[in-house]
């Protein structure tokens, strides 16, 4: 990750546009994370310095809305499904179970910025459930035995079909 | 004027008082929980719900003014059974934790749970797991006992400018959280604890250090010795029913020995050798400004100030006076002047600082410099809280203690010590020995009045010699930036600099509004706390540093002249820029 000096150049771009106009934080955090898909750390404390706002106020916006992350998103985001469905037939369990195998919590992506763990309200494939997304694809009828076997698919080098 | 009823009552009072003052003045007492006297309503708790006679809309009294012919109701089944379930949902969230926590029986929360019989819980407990965060060594953050009064977040923000502490998320996961969601150890925090001072219930608290001195008390071997702050003598008999600014001074010292302490000594002493070090520098500066030494010099008797100032404006740091705190310089005095002549091993000495303020627990391990003696100079600070809750501990009926005095080379004052407890007290007792330094003679007034009382900023100029000398005292770290920028301006315009000596106290009222002071505190009794000080004064036969016998002699016998080599060396330190976050 950049450290430091290396956000000047963008932040001095966004600050250009956005310096004069009210309500201008938000506006730079919105491009911030769409730009990074998260807002880091060190650039908010440098946002902080150069907007002369607190971090305290930043953070207070960056936590308001569930919108912004503060940490990077992970290669690969799993999502598990917590709508009724999925609830009732063993969700919390494998939640669980991945939030132990991972080593994080739900909203959080692992130290080695493999996995990004979410949960989400509803997948819409309510006759499969329990089911969990990774990058996009659905595993259907999940049991928290299989939930090794599927993680380990992305952790060996060779990426899985 | 506005004139209205509150329970059929009369009442008439200036335009935008609120409900609730309107109603004290009838003696109503209107239940409130999130509003503090010192602070703007947040309006957070709805607590202090009232009707309106004509109206089905319920008002928060303590935001709402009075208004002209509004019938008040305070009191009746359906304002207070709705009270009664604002209070069962803020329960509910709340830890049963009464039993240990350090609010129990002086907790604004559990008052109004006892005052509404609150005998059973009806909503389902949901509560909060968030760690406490001690890593400030000051105080305490416990998450889980907040109830988002939103006190703390504008004590922090808006009277200390410091943003150290906030909400974060929305709705029910709000939480209150150091500036950034880290530790507040590593937050810009300067531990004034004027949040703990503010909050209502146990979720900040100051860093409990009782045990460790109950524990040095038992230790043998240990040759403990203590020394008391100004502001603690006129605030620790509100903990036994005593009004604020009641003066128990000579109580405290045999009390203290009661507890076991081998030497009682008194922080006012050090104050006075601050005063000799301080009014010194601040001649030599008068005379003699160098762009290295300029004016005005910036007193730093105050840690929180200290560290604000290497934080936030460490442009100000060759203004920096290079004196250390009263307390300080009578730890570092203790280990190594006292010990000499009492023939004591100083590694034996174990000095407890009992302060009205949390910052100093801080302060003590701040730099290699609080280790001038060779050993910790000051080993652990107690808060005018702890102190009474020691006192309760040891059982000893403290108001009915007779006098005694302290142990004489460290313990006997002058009436300029004993004011560096209220704001503008350093600069006044300075001001005495300066005037004196200046001109060679006895002054023939004492009192510099425009120091005193509680107004934010004081401004002004007195004359010493024939020389103007320009004076600024603030309180409250919000109020110094305006200070700071009229000097900072007058540099860059190439102006005169406005003021010659700036006096700052991080806490409004200066240390008897300290952040570990009794709880409740409000200007009425900043005031009173500060009238005992200076009744104090008034009483001492001798009321100038310079002219404190004991302190004439500690330099005919050890320091030599004021700003030696060995005053520099024990008594001074210096200063440096600091990060705002440590991450
Ligand atoms: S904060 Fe107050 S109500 Fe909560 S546990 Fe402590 S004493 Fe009890
Ligand atoms: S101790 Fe002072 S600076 Fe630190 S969080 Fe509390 S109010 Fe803010
Ligand atoms: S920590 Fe205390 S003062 Fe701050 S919001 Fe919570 S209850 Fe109020
Ligand atoms: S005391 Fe009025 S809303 Fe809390």
């Amino acid at each position: 990750m950049k450290e430091g000096n290396d956000y000047h150049q963008e932040l001095s771009g966004l600050l250009a546009k956005w310096k004069d106009k009210p309500g201008n934080l938000i506006m730079i955090l919105h491009e911030i994370q769409n730009h990074y898909g998260f807002v880091p750390r060190q650039l908010s404390l440098q946002l902080s310095a150069l907007l002369d706002v607190p971090l305290a106020r930043i953070y207070e916006v960056l936590t308001f809305y569930n919108y912004f992350k503060l940490e990077a998103p992970g290669k690969h985001k799993i999502s598990v499904c917590m709508g009724t469905a999925c609830y009732l037939n063993g969700a919390p369990e494998i939640l669980r179970e991945l939030k132990s195998i991972l080593g994080v919590e739900e909203g959080h992506t692992t130290k080695n910025g493999l996995f990004q763990l979410e949960v989400v309200r509803c997948l819409g494939c309510c006759g499969l459930a329990p089911v969990i997304m990774i990058d996009g694809k659905v595993y259907d009828k999940v049991k928290k035995n299989d939930i090794i076997d599927i993680i380990s698919k992305f952790t060996r080098s060779k990426e899985p079909e | 004027m506005v004139r209205a009823t509150i329970n059929g009552k009369v009442v008439e009072v200036e335009k935008g008082t609120t409900i609730l003052d309107a109603a004290n003045q009838v003696q109503v007492k209107i239940p409130t929980l999130c509003k503090h006297p010192d602070l703007i309503s947040s309006a957070a708790c709805g607590i202090c719900i009232v009707k309106v006679k004509g109206s089905s809309k319920m008002l928060r009294a303590c935001c709402t003014p009075l208004d002209n012919a509004m019938e008040i109701i305070t009191h009746d089944p359906e304002i207070v059974s709705i009270r009664r379930t604002v209070l069962e949902l803020i329960l509910s969230k709340h830890p049963n934790d009464c039993l240990k926590c350090g609010r129990n029986n002086n907790c604004e929360l559990q008052r109004l749970a006892a005052d509404f019989g609150i005998r059973e819980e009806l909503f389902p407990k949901y509560l909060k797991d968030i760690p406490k965060d001690e890593s400030t060594g000051s105080i305490v953050l416990e998450p889980p006992k907040c109830i988002l009064c939103g006190r703390c977040v504008q004590v922090c923000q808006q009277m200390q400018d410091v943003w150290a502490l906030s909400f974060l998320e929305r709705g029910f996961d709000t939480r209150i959280s150091p500036a950034g969601d880290i530790k507040l150890g590593d937050s810009p925090c300067v531990r004034c604890g004027q949040c703990s001072a503010h909050c209502p219930t146990g979720a900040i608290f100051e860093q409990d250090d009782t045990a460790r001195v109950w524990e040095a008390l038992q230790k043998p071997g240990n040759y403990c010795v203590v020394q008391i702050a100004p502001a603690v003598r006129v605030s620790i008999g509100e903990a036994f029913g005593f009004k604020p600014g009641e003066n128990f001074t000579r109580r405290l010292y045999a009390l203290l020995r009661r507890l076991g302490f081998a030497a009682v000594f008194d922080t006012n002493f050090g104050a006075d050798v601050t005063i000799i070090e301080e009014a010194s520098e601040f001649v030599e500066r008068f005379k003699n400004p160098s762009p290295e030494r300029p004016l005005p010099l910036i007193t730093t008797c105050c840690p929180s100030w200290v560290d604000f100032m290497e934080k936030f404006h460490h442009d100000m740091i060759p203004h920096f006076s290079s004196c250390k705190s009263p307390h300080q310089i009578l730890g570092v005095l203790s280990k190594t002047y006292y010990a000499s002549k009492y023939n004591l091993d100083p590694a034996r000495i174990v000095m407890v600082s009992i302060m009205p303020c949390t910052a100093k627990k801080y302060e003590i391990t701040r730099t290699d410099e609080m280790f001038a003696s060779g050993f910790q100079d000051i080993d652990i600070v107690l808060t005018t809280r702890e102190l009474a809750r020691m006192i309760k501990q040891a059982g000893v009926d403290f108001p009915a203690l007779p006098d005694e005095d302290p142990d004489h080379i460290l313990g006997d004052y002058t009436g300029a010590g004993v004011i560096f407890g209220a704001t503008g007290g350093v600069m006044e007792a300075a001001l005495r020995t300066a005037c004196f330094y200046i001109t060679g003679q006895k002054l023939d007034r004492l009192e510099f009045s425009e120091t005193r009382g509680l107004k934010g900023v004081k401004e002004s100029s007195i004359e010493i010699a024939g020389n103007r000398v320009g004076i600024a005292v603030a309180h409250g770290l919000s109020n110094v930036e305006y200070v700071l920028n009229q000097v900072r301006e007058a540099v860059k315009a190439g102006r005169p600099v406005p003021y010659h000596f700036v006096e700052v106290m991080a806490c409004p009222g200066g240390c008897v509004g300290g952040g570990g002071q009794p709880y409740g505190v409000t200007d009425e009794r900043r005031s009173k706390m500060s009238r005992g000080l200076y009744e104090d004064d008034l009483n001492q036969p001798i009321r100038s540093s310079h002219e404190n016998p004991q302190v004439q002699q500690l330099y005919r016998e050890f320091l030599g002249e004021p700003r030696s080599e060995k005053s520099e060396s024990l008594l001074h330190v210096h200063y440096k820029a600091r990060p705002q976050y440590r991450k």
